[in-house]
C-alpha cells in the first residue's frame, strides 16, 4: 500500500493544485514553524487590514499532507477576522480535507501553529506601532 | 498499478523461466525430499540437490552440501549470527558488525547484546565504506564473528569483502556476509574471498518470495534456531520448500549466466539517470559511494524538497524514500543517519533501484518527472528561498521537534 493511499481526493487535489502559494508582498504578519530536521517547515505570511485577513500565502517544505493542509488553511482563513481565524483548529483544517491518515495528523497541527504564529506576529507589529 | 517499477532493492518480479521451473514441483512432483522409500521423494530430493548445486556455483562454494535452505535472508542472517553466538552461550564474547546492516542483523545483535554479548560496530566513512584499520583494531580473542554486508540496500555501497575475509581468516574468526543485494551484480567467490557464511534471498534476484539460503562453510557449526527433524545437516529443521528451492536454484543459474551482460546494461541506465540528475537539477547530493556501488542503485537527496512529496509527484514510478514521512515510525532512514547525512537532507532522499524491466525510455521519463517536480516543489519550499538568500538552513535556530 502506498503511504498516500489513505489520502482523500481533497488532499490530493490540494496537493496537486495548491492555493495561495508564495509570500504576501506587503505582509504584516509572518509565521514560520517546523524544522527541516523533522521533514516539515511551514511559512505563512498574512496581510491584515482592520483585523481582517485580506491576503494570505504559504510556502511549505513537507510531505503531501503538509502541503495540502497549508493550502487548505489559507483558503479557510482568507477574509476572516483574526479572532475567528484563531478558532481555526487543526481539526477544522483536517475535516475540510475529508480527514488525514493518522500518521499525518501532526501535519495539520503545523498548519494551525503557523497560523497562530503569523497572527501573533501581526499583533506584535500592530501593538508596537509598526 | 504503477507504470514503472524502480524499487528492485525491495523485491523483484518473478522471472517467467523461474516460474516454469517451479511449476511441476507444485503439482505432480509434490513429494517430500525426506521420503526415501519411494519415487516421489526421490524426484523431489533430486530437484533440491540440483538447486543446491546451482546456488553453490553462483557463489563459488566447494560443495553443494554447504548450502542450507531457509525461509529467506532474514532467517539466514539470524541463523548465521545467533548460530555462532549461541555456540558460546556460557562465555558469550564479541560480535562485530556495522551500523548500516539490514535490520535482520542489527536487531539480532541487539538481542544478543541484551543476552550479554558484546557488540562492536566498525567505523564507516561518509560513503558507508568500512574502515578496515578500525575493524582490525576491534578484534580480540573473544571475537566470535564478523558480519559485514556485501552491499547496502539503500545506498548501494559495496564493501571490500575480500579484504575483510582475509583479515578474518588471519585471525581465525568466522566471517559472515549478507549478500542479498549483491548477488547477480557483484562477483562473489566464497573461497577466493574467504567467506565462511553468506546469506541469500531468492526474491531479490527474480526468484520467489519465502525462500533463501545460508552458505555455511564446511567445518563451521551453528546452533540451530528451529528444532525438529534434523534437516539441512541439523541446522534447519522443517520439510523443504521444494518449489521455492527449485525457483531459487533457477534464479541463481540465471543470475550467474546473465550477470555480466545485465550489469553492463544496468550501468548504462544508471549512469544515464545520474548524469541527467547532475546536469539538470541543482543542489543534489548523491548518497553512498560514487564508484564502489551496486550497478542498479542510486540514492539522491534533492535539497529543500521533502522525499514523500516528490515520490507523490512521481507516483507513476514505484520508488522509495528515506524520508520519515514514508515510514510509520516517523524516523528518517537509519542508514543515511549512520553515514552522517544531515536530517534535513535525509528527508529529501529518493532511492532508485533499477532492474531487468527498466529501459532507457523509462530513465528519460523519470528524469523529466524529477526535473519538473523538483522545480515545482522548490517554488513552494521556504527552505529554497532561504538557500537562495545564502542562508545555511542547518545553522538556523529552528523550533524543537514537533513529533
Amino acid at each position: 500500500m502506498d503511504v498516500w493511499d489513505d489520502y482523500t481526493e481533497k488532499v490530493m487535489e490540494h496537493y496537486e493544485h495548491p492555493r495561495n502559494v508564495g509570500v504576501v508582498e506587503n505582509a504584516n504578519g509572518t509565521g514560520v514553524v517546523g524544522n527541516p530536521a523533522c521533514g516539515d517547515v511551514m511559512k505563512l505570511t498574512i496581510r491584515v487590514d482592520d483585523d481582517i485577513i485580506t491576503d494570505v500565502k504559504f510556502k511549505t517544505f513537507g510531505c503531501g499532507a503538509a502541503i495540502a493542509t497549508s493550502s487548505m488553511v489559507t483558503e479557510i482563513v482568507k477574509g476572516k477576522n483574526i479572532d475567528d481565524a484563531l478558532k481555526v483548529s487543526n481539526k477544522v483544517v483536517t475535516d475540510a480535507l475529508g480527514g488525514l491518515p493518522k500518521v499525518k495528523l501532526h501535519c495539520s497541527v503545523l498548519a494551525e501553529d503557523a497560523l497562530k504564529a503569523a497572527i501573533d506576529d501581526y499583533r506584535k507589529n500592530r501593538d508596537s506601532g509598526k | 498499478m504503477k507504470a514503472i517499477y524502480m524499487d528492485h532493492h525491495a523485491t523483484t518480479p518473478l522471472d517467467k523461466e523461474v516460474l516454469e521451473s517451479m511449476m511441476p514441483y507444485l503439482t505432480e512432483h509434490f513429494g517430500n525430499p525426506s521420503s526415501n522409500t519411494h519415487e516421489y521423494g526421490h524426484i523431489a530430493r533430486k530437484a533440491v540437490e540440483e538447486a543446491r548445486k546451482k546456488i553453490a556455483d553462483l557463489i563459488g562454494a566447494q560443495s553443494a552440501d554447504e548450502i542450507i535452505f531457509t525461509s529467506g535472508a532474514t532467517e539466514a542472517d539470524n541463523l548465521a549470527v545467533k548460530g555462532i553466538a549461541w555456540n558460546n552461550r556460557d562465555k558469550k564474547g564479541q560480535i562485530i558488525t556495522i551500523a548500516t546492516e539490514h535490520k535482520a542483523i542489527l536487531d539480532t545483535v541487539s538481542r544478543l547484546e541484551r543476552e550479554g554479548y558484546e557488540i562492536a560496530y566498525a567505523r564507516i566513512d561518509e560513503y558507508g565504506l568500512i574502515d578496515l584499520d578500525h575493524l582490525a583494531s576491534l578484534l580480540k580473542p573473544e571475537t566470535r564473528l564478523i558480519s559485514i554486508q556485501t552491499a547496502n540496500s539503500e545506498i548501494g555501497t559495496i564493501q571490500p569483502i575480500a579484504e575483510i575475509g582475509q583479515l578474518a581468516m588471519q585471525h581465525k574468526i568466522p566471517f559472515h556476509t549478507d549478500a542479498v543485494q549483491a548477488l547477480g551484480k557483484v562477483d562473489i567467490n566464497v573461497i577466493r574471498d574467504h567467506i565462511d557464511m553468506l546469506s541469500i534471498s531468492a526474491h531479490k534476484m527474480y526468484g520467489p518470495k519465502g525462500i533463501g539460503a545460508l552458505y555455511v562453510r564446511k567445518g563451521i557449526k551453528l546452533t540451530s534456531l528451529i528444532d525438529g527433524g534434523g534437516h539441512e545437516r541439523g541446522m534447519r529443521s522443517g520439510t523443504l520448500n521444494v518449489p521455492g528451492i527449485v525457483g531459487l536454484g533457477k534464479a541463481a543459474e540465471i543470475a550467474k549466466r546473465d550477470m555480466k551482460q545485465e550489469v553492463d546494461r544496468l550501468l548504462i541506465l544508471r549512469n544515464r539517470l545520474a548524469d541527467g540528475i547532475d546536469k539538470q537539477i541543482e543542489h543534489c547530493k548523491l548518497n553512498g559511494h560514487p564508484i564502489k556501488r551496486l550497478a542498479n542503485n542510486l540514492n539522491y537527496s534533492f535539497a529543500y524538497v521533502e522525499g514523500e512529496s516528490l515520490i507523490l509527484a512521481c507516483r507513476d514510478v514505484a520508488l522509495s524514500s528515506g524520508s520519515a514521512c514514508t515510514s510509520t515510525s516517523l524516523q528518517s532512514s537509519y542508514v543515511l543517519r549512520a553515514i552522517n547525512v544531515p536530517e534535513s537532507l535525509a528527508h529529501c532522499s529518493i532511492r532508485f533501484g533499477l532492474g531487468k524491466s527498466n529501459t532507457s525510455e523509462q530513465i528519460d521519463y523519470i528524469l523529466e518527472l524529477l526535473v519538473r517536480n523538483v522545480k515545482k516543489l522548490r517554488e513552494m519550499s521556504p527552505l529554497y528561498d532561504l538557500a537562495r538568500d545564502g542562508i545555511d538552513i542547518d545553522k538556523l535556530n529552528w523550533s524543537k521537534h514537533t513529533h
